[in-house]
């Protein structure tokens, strides 16, 4: 694209100042309006760089389409998000914990995250880790991600959602893969429980909230923020198999 | 009584938003006094506020533009300031919930109140001089157009001092804008306002289309009609294909906020995602309604002052109507990050940068305008060569977040705000203030100060340039829009950089104030007396500055796409004026104050739905009708300009026309 664009700007002013009125070197065409090999250089210039780039964006969307899983060999991490007003809610449904505003994810693994939101439209964004997607009440978006190297990374919410927007920020920790797992246990049964009225707690507006950790999940949470139908659930006794029924979405 | 009307929506304890319609209510009553003094209520109530005659209509909405760009600049500037101070531990001097209204009122009194206005006042000054015709097809429902975007604009100021305005961004997503997440009355602002202007904006369309399809002086076929007719032609398609959608995506937000529809809410059935197609499948054509006619600006001034014709006008021609009908198939790249799947996105970001073609020929061909012509520096030249160098970088960047995976890490970032900052200053801002400055003396009948014009160009160029380019970086590195407190204090210089970039456009704007003073002052050494102060090439130029009502005592025979410069060069060759014609009386549609009187009542009505006060509102409504029916009986339509007065005008006319023909052929 520079290749094209560089030439055109150095032709404006080259071609401006050349013609200008007072050169009298320069030959004053007074009524050339039209040339067959012009139009075509200048109608062909911009179709081939589209066709091009046209390429260029039809496998980019493909290969990076964000809800396409990763190839790996390891099998991917599940994570669901869920915004709020004004922060943010990570659910890991397979370890049974949850988290606000701080994105844990071992590095060199495939996270596969489902996006919702419990209130107004966000964009969930690590801007290092590339990739940024909506997240929208009723409705589920998918993204694939994966961090390569360990590190803390900012992110944020991309899209306004009201008074307390820019205090969406959360913290994205990627670990070695032992070192979350050992996290992911330790965290489970400490601390709060996140139940439907932990929800309802949560979901009250706040804005710069610290990160905290919840060391047990109401299971189905995330299809229940769906369907709109939160209330009701519960965290089940650890002897008792989780209550399926409660979480099943509403459909409405 | 007066619904959710009470003390409370003053703001007595909000010093910025209180001084500064304070400010506002003082300048207001100082200017209707000066006027009072000066004794000229009842001129400007002839010959402005109830004329029907295209020129004065165009020149209404210009000014409107110009105090309307001067209330979103200072949006502008108060954002700058505050993101460049809100960093780290300091929160700025502005809370979340005005900084929030602020930006919304920036986007939407720029989009709204400044680009259309200035847009179409364009359109109704200059189209139908170019067509050779002496108005526009309905010229009374152009003044109701006009008076309808008036009372649009004054809701949106009042909101400043009674109540609040939206806090949801321009285009006032939902859900966050229902009734749920914003109970207040910003958003019913935001929504009567915008319904009250986009009628306007309708009935303007449907004048344009009308005109230009129906109403062209003899000979003036589709392919000799000027590009900027074309650009219009187009702009005025789209305006009319695209603004239904507005209206509609609006009712609908309206009902669900009044009336407890669930169109867009989260709960009953009701999606935002709706909304969110709606509102783009009028926003993105939007942006070709105001760049098409802007192009059509660069175009006139690219041919005047290279001293030659169009390059390849039919391909210009080609391209415009290229882009009138893709524009309406891109809309959603402003959401690949929906995650509507590869297919869809792909098809779409396609779809974009096929747009980047016909734009990429145009772009050519005011080069090849230039080419071998006789270039003059006049004020409108700087500008054109300013937008190439500038659009072009716009059209990468384009074409950049066109393709679907880079847009899904930059999407809404900065970056994003860079890119269409720079494509509708460098490309649509740019070219209002060439065409302001351009057909000024057509206006007006003086000049501009040119070397105040040049400094004013100068500061639109840098400054924007500094304004917008840190974004482009600070978008890169993660920063997202609409941020009232900035959390990286690595970003403070660059957004340090960005607020004296703003600055600087600041003083271009107070410039343009003191040029327009000091032309006035000093318009006796600055007079067009000839009508064709550029040597011009379309039929603009062939009447006097300024034109008389009528524009035209004979309408011109078009011979050929340069109909003015033709005929001037055969006048030139052959020493001789065309021989005078018969002169006829001629009919023009009389002055009315329907339109000024429609808006009031809608203006009236807006405020009453606005604060729930239903009696009013009805009241306003019955107004608004009433005065349709009254109008509707009139007895006479038009007056006539007696054969005499058209003669003697033309004669005069004539008489100059000959001395400026003997001063060009001495020239040359």
């Amino acid at each position: 694209m520079l290749a094209i664009i560089i030439p055109t700007m150095i032709a404006t002013l080259a071609f401006a100042w050349w013609f200008r009125r007072g050169n009298s070197k320069a030959t004053y065409l007074p009524d050339w309006e039209y040339s067959g090999a012009v139009e075509m250089v200048v109608w062909g210039i911009p179709i081939l760089t589209i066709m091009l780039l046209g390429g260029i964006a039809w496998i980019g969307s493909h290969d990076l389409e964000p809800s396409r899983p990763l190839k790996s060999n390891v099998p991917p991490l599940k994570v669901e998000v869920v915004s709020l007003d004004w922060k943010w809610l990570f659910i890991y449904p397979d370890q049974g914990i949850a988290t606000v505003n701080q994105l844990v994810v071992p590095a060199g693994t495939p996270v596969s995250y489902r996006l919702t939101s419990g209130t107004v439209w966000n964009v969930f964004w690590v801007p290092q880790m590339g990739t940024m997607i909506y997240t929208m009440p009723r409705m589920t978006t998918r993204l694939n991600l994966q961090a390569d190297r360990p590190g803390v990374y900012e992110g944020l919410s991309a899209h306004f959602s009201g008074d307390g927007f820019p205090g969406m920020q959360f913290k994205t920790q990627v670990l070695p893969p032992d070192q979350f797992a050992m996290w992911a246990q330790g965290s489970r049964g400490q601390g709060p429980m996140l139940d439907g009225r932990g929800y309802a707690e949560l979901s009250k507006p706040s804005s710069y909230v610290k990160p905290m950790t919840y060391g047990a999940v109401a299971p189905g949470l995330f299809d229940s923020v769906v369907a709109n139908r939160v209330p009701m659930l519960h965290v089940p006794q650890a002897a008792l198999p989780a209550n399926k029924n409660s979480a099943e979405p509403a459909g409405g | 009584m007066f619904g959710k009307l009470s003390w409370d929506a003053i703001p007595f304890h909000d010093p910025i938003p209180f001084i500064t319609s304070m400010v506002m209510l003082l300048a207001i009553a100082a200017v209707a006094f000066w006027v009072w003094r000066r004794g000229w209520w009842p001129y400007l109530w002839t010959e402005y506020i109830t004329s029907t005659d295209h020129k004065r209509i165009g020149i209404m909405y210009i000014v409107m533009a110009l105090v309307m760009l001067v209330r979103g600049f200072a949006d502008a500037i108060m954002m700058r300031a505050q993101q460049s101070l809100a960093i780290g531990a300091s929160q700025g001097f502005l809370p979340p919930e005005h900084y929030n209204q602020i930006f919304s009122a920036h986007g939407t009194i720029m989009i709204f109140f400044v680009a259309m206005p200035f847009v179409i006042g364009f359109m109704n000054f200059v189209v139908p001089l170019q067509l050779g015709v002496r108005d526009v097809a309905f010229p009374t429902m152009n003044n109701v157009s006009f008076w309808l975007s008036a009372s649009g604009a004054l809701l949106i100021n009042l909101s400043l001092f009674i109540g609040e305005f939206a806090r949801t961004g321009w285009l006032g997503f939902p859900p966050l804008s229902e009734k749920e997440f914003s109970p207040g009355v910003g958003v019913d602002y935001y929504l009567v306002a915008l319904q009250i202007s986009g009628v306007g904006t309708v009935l303007t369309a449907v004048n344009f289309v009308t005109t230009i399809l129906k109403i062209r002086a003899p000979g003036m076929s589709y392919l000799r009609m000027p590009v900027f007719c074309w650009t219009a032609l187009a702009s005025n398609l789209i305006m009319l294909a695209a603004f239904p959608v507005l209206t509609v995506a609006l009712a609908q937000l309206m009902l669900d906020r009044y009336l407890g529809f669930h169109f867009f809410t989260n709960d009953g059935g009701g999606n935002s995602m709706l909304y969110m197609n709606l509102i783009w499948i009028w926003g993105h054509p939007e942006v070709y309604i105001l760049v098409l006619p802007a192009f059509g600006i660069y175009s006139e001034v690219a041919a005047t002052f290279s001293g030659k014709p169009l390059f390849g006008y039919r391909s210009m021609v080609f391209a415009t109507m290229v882009i009138c009908i893709v524009s309406y198939c891109v809309w959603l790249h402003h959401f690949f990050t929906m995650g509507a799947g590869a297919d869809i996105n792909a098809v779409f970001g396609i779809a974009s940068m096929i747009i980047g073609i016909p734009t990429g020929v145009k772009i050519y061909n005011w080069l090849f305008t230039m080419y071998g012509g006789r270039v003059r520096f006049t004020v409108p030249v700087h500008y054109l060569i300013g937008f190439m160098l500038t659009f072009v970088i716009g059209g990468l960047t384009g074409v950049l977040l066109a393709i679907p995976p880079v847009d899904f890490v930059v999407h809404n970032s900065l970056f994003l705000v860079a890119h269409f900052h720079q494509v509708i200053i460098g490309g649509v801002v740019f070219a209002l203030m060439a065409g302001y400055t351009y057909w000024f003396p057509k206006a007006f009948g003086f000049t501009l100060d040119e070397r105040l014009g040049k400094i004013i160009f100068w500061c639109w160029f840098i400054g924007f340039h500094l304004a917008f380019m840190p974004l482009y970086v600070l978008g890169f590195w993660g920063a997202t829009r609409r941020l009232q407190h900035i959390p990286d204090p690595t970003w403070a210089p660059w957004l340090h950089v960005a607020f004296v970039g703003a600055a600087i456009i600041g003083l271009g704007i107070v410039l343009t104030v003191v040029q327009l003073l000091y032309s006035i002052r000093t318009r006796d050494q600055r007079r067009d007396v000839t009508g064709d102060p550029w040597d011009g090439r379309t039929l603009e130029w062939l009447t006097l500055s300024p034109p008389p009502h009528y524009n035209f005592a004979v309408l011109p025979d078009v011979h050929g796409e340069e109909a003015y410069w033709t005929r001037k060069q055969t006048a030139i060759k052959q020493d001789q004026l065309i021989e005078e014609p018969d002169y006829q009386p001629i009919e023009m549609p009389v002055n009315t104050p329907t339109g000024v009187i429609v808006a009031f009542f809608a203006a009236v009505c807006g405020f009453a739905i606005i604060w729930y006060i239903w009696w009013l509102a009805i009241l306003g409504l019955i107004g608004a009708f009433a005065i349709f029916v009254w109008y509707a009986w009139r007895d006479e339509n038009e007056h006539i300009i007696p054969v005499e007065e058209v003669r003697a005008n033309a004669r005069e006319r004539r008489r100059i026309r000959m001395e400026h023909l003997h001063s060009l052929s001495q020239s040359t």
